[in-house]
């Protein structure tokens, strides 16, 4: 039944892909309220500094408020440091928040960037609070989904277009068998010169048509 | 008498202890434990609720409109037959509230309070972000216990804005949004009639549109749809914008002509009564 009341979820389709001079990380468009869907636009691809891109799963409430808190946190100590914040502390900042308050948030980040020590790296932080750096992740209810298809298809030298087709593709396969992800696909691409946004609709996307 | 008295509350006095004992400092949360254990064992809790509303609110070319219904409920009962849900937090932003009418209420004063604080401070006219992340800061900090579901529309130097902020403390921003039980029906009629770049009295009758298609569909949701035009030249509340739901008038007409029933008999009775005594008094003139 339809219940206005019941806080909005992220049901998600994320992911981050590092290729060869940077990441792109990847979402879904889709936020529920129960069997409402509360925001078919929504965009899961919060920036947290000027090349760190966070991809928020559960409570939007709670990471919507992560994020906030990272994003100051890390501002702070660019500031205290003088230089762009590395992608291991932004992760490290968002681990030691969802770690201890792991009993009262339900939030999985990916947190993804690039940085002048080590380049593309993506992090994922799921619910309990742990931090592991991964060449290739997926979060959010729809990933199960594609897991296979990750495994058989990522490459490590990817080049920006080929990881692009690859983020693409994979999104639009969760959102297919992911009853709650669906909507448009964005996806953000980072590297040393900049970032750029992308939106992929049913127009642009075989795939995704009727969902 | 008063001697033994004396006695015995000197010796009660004797058994109690020589520091008072103190209630506990702060809030006590004893009948929170008790209430859990009852449910643990299978005490049906009573059920909390709902309020019914339908808000809307819509973007438009140069301004923001916001809409609600004017239904206030307590169970199946209309507490207020014409309230106003649009709440006032500065002269370039407007406020519509839905879920509990207290926490509404208190929330969006205790924002408007803030922003003045603010502009007064800073000598400038606040955001509508500014206003945005005081309401999500508050509402997360309490984790969702605050009943507010809020559209909260306005314009300020960077253009016109539009945003919902959920009790959880989640927020969104979109160019067309609805809150309360009777969203669905606001939602989709803008889903099927709006149009970017709207003009100003089109943008009107579709937010008046939705707030119907609440008020028709929507059992919690009644009577007039109130509506608020916000632009840079300032703001417009329509109060009521249209009756949905005016009473109709009466066609039959109940009052009867003498005569129109049958007189059949008539029958005058002398009631008989004994006077049982008589007194006089004196009036004073003095």
């Amino acid at each position: 039944m339809f219940n206005y009341e019941s806080p909005p979820h992220s049901h998600t389709s994320i992911m981050a892909v590092q290729y060869d001079k940077g990441v792109l990380v990847g979402a879904d468009s889709r936020t529920s309220s129960g069997i409402y869907v509360a925001n078919r636009v929504s965009d899961k691809l919060t920036q947290i500094s000027d090349r760190i891109f966070c991809c928020r799963s559960g409570s939007a409430a709670h990471t919507q408020a992560i994020a906030d808190f990272v994003k100051y946190g890390l501002e702070m100590h660019s500031t205290e440091m003088g230089k762009p914040p590395l992608v291991h502390t932004a992760a490290h900042l968002f681990r030691s928040t969802c770690y201890e308050y792991r009993d009262q948030f339900t939030a999985g980040i990916i947190c993804a960037g690039w940085d002048e020590l080590r380049g593309g790296q993506v992090y994922s932080i799921p619910l309990g609070g742990m931090c592991v750096r991964q060449p290739l992740t997926i979060g959010g209810s729809g990933s199960t989904y594609i897991y296979g298809f990750c495994d058989a298809n990522y490459r490590e030298d990817f080049t920006r277009s080929e990881c692009m087709e690859f983020v693409q593709r994979a999104l639009a396969l969760a959102i297919r068998r992911d009853g709650s992800s669906g909507g448009v696909i964005r996806i953000v691409s980072i590297e040393e010169g900049g970032i750029e946004r992308f939106l992929f609709t049913s127009e642009d996307c075989a795939l995704l048509q009727n969902f | 008498m008063l001697a033994i008295r004396e006695q015995q509350s000197s010796s009660d006095r004797a058994q109690q202890p020589i520091s008072v004992d103190l209630p506990y400092p702060g809030f006590q949360f004893d009948l929170c434990l008790r209430n859990q254990y009852l449910i643990s064992k299978g005490f049906k809790a009573p059920i909390a609720v709902k309020t019914g509303t339908t808000i809307a609110g819509i973007v438009f070319d140069g301004g923001v409109v916001l809409g609600a219904d004017t239904r206030a409920t307590e169970g199946e009962v209309v507490a207020d037959k014409n309230c106003e849900k649009i709440h006032y937090l500065a002269d370039n932003m407007y406020c519509c509230g839905a879920g509990t009418a207290a926490d509404t209420e208190k929330t969006t004063d205790l924002i408007s309070s803030k922003i003045r604080l603010h502009s007064l401070n800073t000598g400038r006219q606040a955001r509508v972000q500014t206003a945005l992340r005081m309401l999500k800061q508050m509402l997360s900090r309490y984790g969702g216990y605050i009943g507010a579901y809020l559209v909260l529309g306005g314009v300020d130097c960077t253009g016109a804005h539009l945003y919902t902020v959920h009790a959880a403390g989640s927020t969104d921003k979109l160019p067309y949004v609805s809150m309360g039980s009777g969203s669905l029906a606001a939602m989709a009629t803008f889903e099927t009639q709006y149009k970017p770049g709207m003009s100003m009295e089109a943008a009107k009758e579709l937010v008046s549109e939705a707030i119907q298609a609440g008020i028709f569909n929507d059992l919690g949701s009644g009577s007039n749809v109130d509506l608020c035009v916000i632009t840079s030249r300032g703001v417009d509340y329509i109060r009521p914008y249209k009756e949905a739901c005016s009473k109709g008038v009466r066609q039959g007409d109940y009052s009867y002509k003498q005569g129109t029933t049958a007189v059949l008999e008539t029958k005058v009775r002398e009631i008989k009564f004994d006077v049982v005594s008589v007194t006089e008094h004196k009036m004073e003139v003095d």
